[in-house]
């Protein structure tokens, strides 16, 4: 049975099925306010809190969601999937043009995710 | 002059969050052949068909994705010992110690430290030999160009790493000074060319056998990467990725740095692979080739000319 999926921040809507992630799903409807990574539970890109509706998960690399983090329903879209309809924030990455910043020393970007730990 | 020292990556340790799925990713996707288990760490052992050693990757169930350690083989037993030594007293490397023989199947003992940028590297000099099974008459006897029964992509070896750090000139001073690699590339900031962001470094005739990018974290993981004989077998990869809906990062397309042919693709925990092809003939006495940060677009992918969303941020 299909589910409607809300990315917050962005306020795109998309359906999912139970047997697809969050994050293939958003692939699928054409949206963009999740981050896409390696799609495979590992670098943490499509980190999102989930702020409302059931769901359950499949394993996600520790160095990206610790036990804190999923208790606190913030998990990988691409090891996400509906239960019911959900509502999500995505928590990854903010997209900045790589390169030096001026006057800051060189710094590539990286996931925030990273930067909080 | 010849080959001496250390002779090439023989081995990557890659964590994967589910044994199976990355065994059959590993096995019948990528195309390499388990030779060996050991159960009791969740570990497995693998080779391309064209390397003749034990084997060249190791897979572990972990909680995390990412790398373990990389393993580098040295011409001998008295090379290991003395560049153990030179490790040890170069006081760059943390974390020195020695891994005892047969704690990886089929191979003898292993120096064991950690580089500046937070990679765990290790030298060996002796691992058994499985050959390649292309001998005719007895193995390596007048031998076909390739074997039967090759699943998958079957890139013919392990061939490099690409690796996320902070301490890149600590790192390159290991590799250089220490161990004898030569700098075949590098990338420098153009507003200030006395800092490097890229390295590429060569034990060996290959355009690289490791590479780094500084980024501010500490061991991170870019990919594996795994030759294949011709810019039609990167293509073949992409059509045999696809037809098992593999997560493909980019690619086909053409790297600037080494002019490798490469498709970037993620195992089933999210490390990141490569296949290619191509390249050029690196000798000690060859000019570091020299890329700036505003060029820094189309040194990673020639042809869009520019870095994909996932190329900096996406590692594990």
């Amino acid at each position: 049975m299909p589910h409607l999926i809300t990315i917050e921040n962005s306020g795109e809507r998309f359906t999912g099925a139970d047997s697809m992630s969050v994050l293939a799903a958003m692939e699928q409807a054409r949206c963009r306010g999740i981050p896409v990574g390696c799609r495979n539970g590992g670098c943490g890109a499509c980190k999102v809190r989930v702020t409302s509706g059931r769901y359950r998960t499949g394993k996600m690399s520790r160095a990206v969601v610790s036990v804190a983090d999923e208790a606190t329903g913030c998990v990988l879209a691409c090891k996400t999937y509906p239960e019911s309809d959900l509502g999500v924030e995505a928590l990854g990455r903010v997209l900045q043009p790589a390169g030096p910043r001026p006057g800051a020393s060189f710094s590539f970007v990286i996931p925030r995710s990273e930067k909080e730990a | 002059m010849s080959l001496t020292g250390v002779l090439r990556p023989g081995h990557v340790a890659i964590r994967v969050l589910e044994l199976e799925p990355a065994l059959k990713h590993y096995t019948e996707v990528l195309g390499l052949i388990e030779t060996a288990r050991d159960p009791k760490n969740k570990r497995v052992f693998l080779k391309a068909w064209d390397e003749h050693d034990h084997h060249s990757v190791v897979l572990r169930e972990a909680d995390e994705a990412g790398m373990d350690y990389m393993g580098w083989k040295v011409d001998s037993p008295a090379t290991l010992k003395k560049l153990a030594a030179d490790v040890e007293k170069s006081k760059l490397c943390q974390d020195l110690a020695w891994i005892p023989a047969g704690e990886h199947p089929g191979t003898g003992e292993r120096f064991r430290f950690t580089v500046p940028t937070g990679h765990a590297m290790e030298l060996y000099a002796e691992k058994d030999r499985l050959g390649n099974n292309c001998g005719t008459d007895g193995p390596d006897i007048n031998p076909l160009p390739w074997p039967d029964d090759l699943k998958g992509i079957a890139p013919s070896r392990f061939d490099h790493c690409l690796l996320y750090g902070d301490d890149l000139d600590g790192t390159c001073k290991v590799f250089r000074d220490v161990l004898g690699f030569g700098l075949s590339e590098q990338v420098l900031l153009k507003a200030d060319p006395n800092t490097m962001i890229g390295a590429f470094l060569s034990c060996s005739n290959k355009a690289h056998d490791i590479a780094f990018i500084r980024q501010p974290v500490k061991g991170k993981f870019h990919h594996a990467s795994f030759e294949l004989g011709s810019w039609e077998k990167v293509l073949r990869a992409g059509d045999i990725l696809s037809r098992h809906h593999t997560s493909i990062d980019i690619g086909p397309t053409r790297h600037g740095i080494t002019r490798g042919e490469t498709i970037y693709f993620f195992d089933p925990s999210g490390n990141r692979n490569e296949v290619f092809s191509g390249g050029y003939i690196y000798y000690p006495d060859k000019p570091p080739l020299t890329w700036y940060d505003d060029s820094l677009g189309p040194a990673i992918f020639y042809h869009d000319r520019k870095i994909n969303e996932s190329f900096l941020s996406v590692f594990t």
